[in-house]
């Protein structure tokens, strides 16, 4: 069968098992647009490219499954790079097609031309520039498998525009030709028997539980060895979800802005069982002070993690949920299965009384009736369906969000941890409702992320893909504010945005969203339960949040973390 | 509490158990001899603060592959963090470190010396003793050719510089294991034979 280049491509991704993508044509793209009426792959047409990229991560965080974004050349391609940089530092799999001038006209400095593959590296797990058509099945089926297996990951595909007119004979490859990828999936014996002993063996074990663990779909598989261990959990910003908060033995998350009990269990424990994490500098805070007297076991599908910030006495590479399913039996197998467990009855008590001494708090009533932020987030979750996803943008409202929802289900978070990318909310809350439409979606969004990509909720709405915004409107960056009231001496430095510029509900509402205001708590529940009502047309609740509200307990950038700020609540303990 | 254990020690920070007492290793890396290879490690190297000291490039007998002999310098991160690195890229096959001490390693070197009618027979004289070869000649100046170990080109620098060099270049570094042998001992001990 002659096909075109393009035809290979949407038939390559329809074979790939694609069922939407998120994108937006342009010239060098233009013939792959023309194919993609006649497939049944549904297009989401975006209002800015950066969007279409988030909306492909937000899709792969809610399922799993690898989000596909297709947009034009040169400007388009670099509006789309910072989803790539972001799904790179959070390992989620996304598969970017980008138009490229013709060949005959690289390197020429052609109108729209840009060095998508050269400018892409240090942010893809890998990228292609197809120089022909007939490497386009075999390039598409590496793509994805690049992209979903191992440690997951952002890859691109470069496509000039005479090779997607060029004329080939389709075929569909039966295998990938990848000599020089081989991920390790099954952790070693020998060292799944010396974490067992290890195990055993702690009196202060914590497990702390990355993303890692939501990626592989091993929330299941840890439930059950955590239960078997009988031992405690944090989960970090970006495994939020993958052990249930309301579980007795999950603490919560640690790192800078964590529970204090998660970030002592973890300073004061023996043994840190790390699955899925990478001892990120939010987490650990100051290296060298981190969690002094505990042995390591760390378990990553990167061998290059391993040791890269902190020496692992037992290091396994190996996908983290088989690895977990080798660990369930090497615990009853071998030396490890003759030893008792050795975890003690006073890290039980000790870990209980921090959090009944430590818990998060804020003002729940207060005396000049502001508006908490964290009373919104707290309301949100209890009044939100089993299930509901939540996305955040990033700041305080992201910190809250993760404080005070309850996740109990993995991938139910979805957000931006390692690069931080302000304006991630809205349209990754898209690309997980596109994912899953048989749950309801909410974002938690600051005013500054708000107005970074809220043109994306006319996408929502011309598409009907309805979700929820509530946007924690304080009139300032607050994170960026916090950070100048506390480390500069109250200098505020370009912070400050205004409460009603822009006017938030008429925004919305000219986006063909229902939007609402609430400046007072008593409005916070009854508007809540009428947007979860709603489920036909998009929805922004604009809270008027305590603008003075900040985020703690914090550990400060450069201290360890056994300086937690646990903040004016507890001034005077 | 107070003992710091030994995996405390952050991996990134010298002092950790690798053996830098050469300054520097050599990692012979296979890779697919695909476009923009080259430019993937280097910028893996810059990416990431990694120092290249030295980069020779070229194909193997199997049009496939390439190889990449890396010289690089450990001041700030340890070799197996570089090795790990370089191996998440989907173009490389293999690594191989090569022990300066169990590998013979070449470089080449051209050099444009000045050498008139007086220092001229000195110059070849000198030329024949490291085995460089004269590759042009000019009235007033020569161009020498030394394919010779690192050690041996500084040496031979060294000397040529009192006769004045106009110009000189050098390539990066290839190197290959020394091939097994056997001692008079018995055994395969390696590079005690010469």
């Amino acid at each position: 069968m002659r096909i075109t280049g393009a035809q290979a491509l949407v038939k390559s991704l329809e074979m790939q098992g694609v069922d939407v993508v998120f994108g937006l044509p342009g010239g060098a793209i233009l013939p792959v647009y023309d194919p993609i009426i006649d497939s049944p792959i549904r297009h989401i047409l975006v209002r800015h490219e950066q969007g279409a990229g988030h909306m492909a991560e937000g899709y792969a965080q809610a399922t799993n499954k690898p989000g596909v974004a297709i947009v034009t050349s040169g400007p388009a391609a670099t509006n789309i790079v910072t989803a790539l940089a972001d799904a790179y530092m959070d390992s989620i799999p996304i598969v970017v097609i980008t138009g490229q001038v013709a060949t005959t006209s690289i390197g020429t400095d052609a109108f729209q031309e840009a060095d998508t593959t050269g400018i892409t590296m240090s942010i893809t797990k890998h990228n292609w520039l197809i120089k022909d058509a007939s490497e386009i099945p075999q390039v598409v089926k590496e793509a994805f498998h690049v992209a979903t297996t191992g440690r997951p990951g952002p890859v691109l595909i470069d496509l000039p525009k005479d090779v997607s007119n060029q004329m080939m004979d389709w075929y569909w490859p039966e295998n990938v030709d990848l000599p020089g990828y081989k991920p390790t999936t099954k952790g070693h014996p020998r060292s799944i028997a010396a974490a067992a002993k290890l195990i055993k063996e702690a009196k202060k074990p914590v497990f702390y539980v990355g993303g890692g663990v939501i990626r592989a779909g091993a929330s299941a598989a840890l439930k059950t060895l955590v239960e078997k261990c009988n031992m405690p959990v944090v989960t970090t910003l970006m495994g939020r979800g993958a052990f249930p908060d309301d579980h007795p033995l999950c603490l919560g998350m640690p790192g800078m802005h964590g529970t204090y009990t998660a970030i002592t269990a973890m300073q004061k424990s023996d043994l840190l069982i790390t699955l899925g994490a990478r001892f990120d500098d939010r987490v650990t805070g100051k290296v060298s002070g981190f969690a002094p007297e505990a042995k390591i076991i760390h378990v990553d599908i990167d061998p290059a993690e391993l040791g890269k910030v902190r020496r692992a006495d037992v290091p396994i590479v190996g996908d983290v949920k088989l690895v977990i399913e080798e660990l369930i039996e090497a615990l009853d197998k071998g030396e490890a299965g003759e030893m008792g467990y050795s975890i003690t009855k006073e890290w039980h008590n000790q870990l209980k009384s921090w959090q009944e001494e430590f818990p998060l708090r804020y003002e729940e009533d207060p005396k000049d009736g502001s508006l908490k932020p964290q009373y919104v987030v707290e309301c949100l979750s209890k009044l939100a369906p089993e299930g509901t996803i939540l996305a955040s943008g990033v700041g305080q409202h992201q910190m809250w969000g993760s404080q005070y929802w309850h996740f109990n289900d993995a991938n139910t978070w979805v957000n931006s941890g390692g690069l931080g990318t302000m304006g991630f909310a809205i349209p990754a809350a898209i690309g997980a409702k596109v994912g899953r439409p048989d749950k309801m979606v909410w974002a938690v969004d600051g005013d500054g992320c708000f107005q970074m990509t809220a043109q994306e909720l006319v996408t929502a709405s011309a598409e009907r893909i309805p979700v929820k915004i509530a946007l924690l409107n304080n009139a300032y960056l607050g994170m960026v504010r916090q950070w100048q009231e506390m480390f500069y001496e109250q200098r505020y430095s370009e912070v400050y945005l205004s409460p009603d510029l822009p006017d938030y509900v008429k925004w919305a509402e000219a986006m063909g969203c229902v939007a609402f205001r609430v400046e007072t708590p008593e409005d916070v529940i009854p508007t809540i339960e009428k947007a979860n009502q709603i489920n036909d047309r998009s929805v922004v609740i604009e809270f008027r949040t305590d603008w003075r509200e900040k985020v703690f307990p914090m550990v400060p950038s450069g201290a360890t973390n056994d300086e937690v700020v646990l903040g004016p609540m507890f001034e005077g303990q | 509490m107070t003992n710091t254990p030994p995996n405390l020690i952050p991996m990134s920070m010298p002092g950790g158990k690798s053996s830098t007492e050469f300054g520097y290793h050599v990692l012979s890396v296979l890779v697919e001899n695909k476009a923009g290879v080259l430019a993937r490690v280097a910028q893996l190297f810059s990416r990431r603060g990694y120092n290249i000291y030295s980069l020779a490039v070229a194909p193997t007998d199997d049009e496939r592959f390439s190889r990449l002999t890396v010289v690089v310098d450990l001041e700030s991160v340890t070799l197996e963090q570089i090795t790990k690195q370089l191996h998440k890229l989907i173009n490389v096959i293999k690594i191989t470190e090569i022990d300066p001490r169990e590998s013979v390693q070449q470089e080449l070197l051209l050099a444009i010396v000045a050498a008139d009618t007086q220092s001229r027979s000195q110059i070849m004289e000198l030329a024949g003793i490291f085995g460089a070869k004269v590759i042009d000649v000019g009235l007033e100046r020569l161009t020498l050719a030394l394919a010779d170990t690192p050690d041996r080109l500084d040496d031979f620098t060294d000397l040529i510089k009192v006769f004045g060099i106009i110009e000189v270049q050098r390539t990066g570094r290839v190197a290959l294991t020394k091939l097994a042998r056997p001692s008079s001992r018995g055994g395969m001990n390696r590079g005690k034979a010469s």
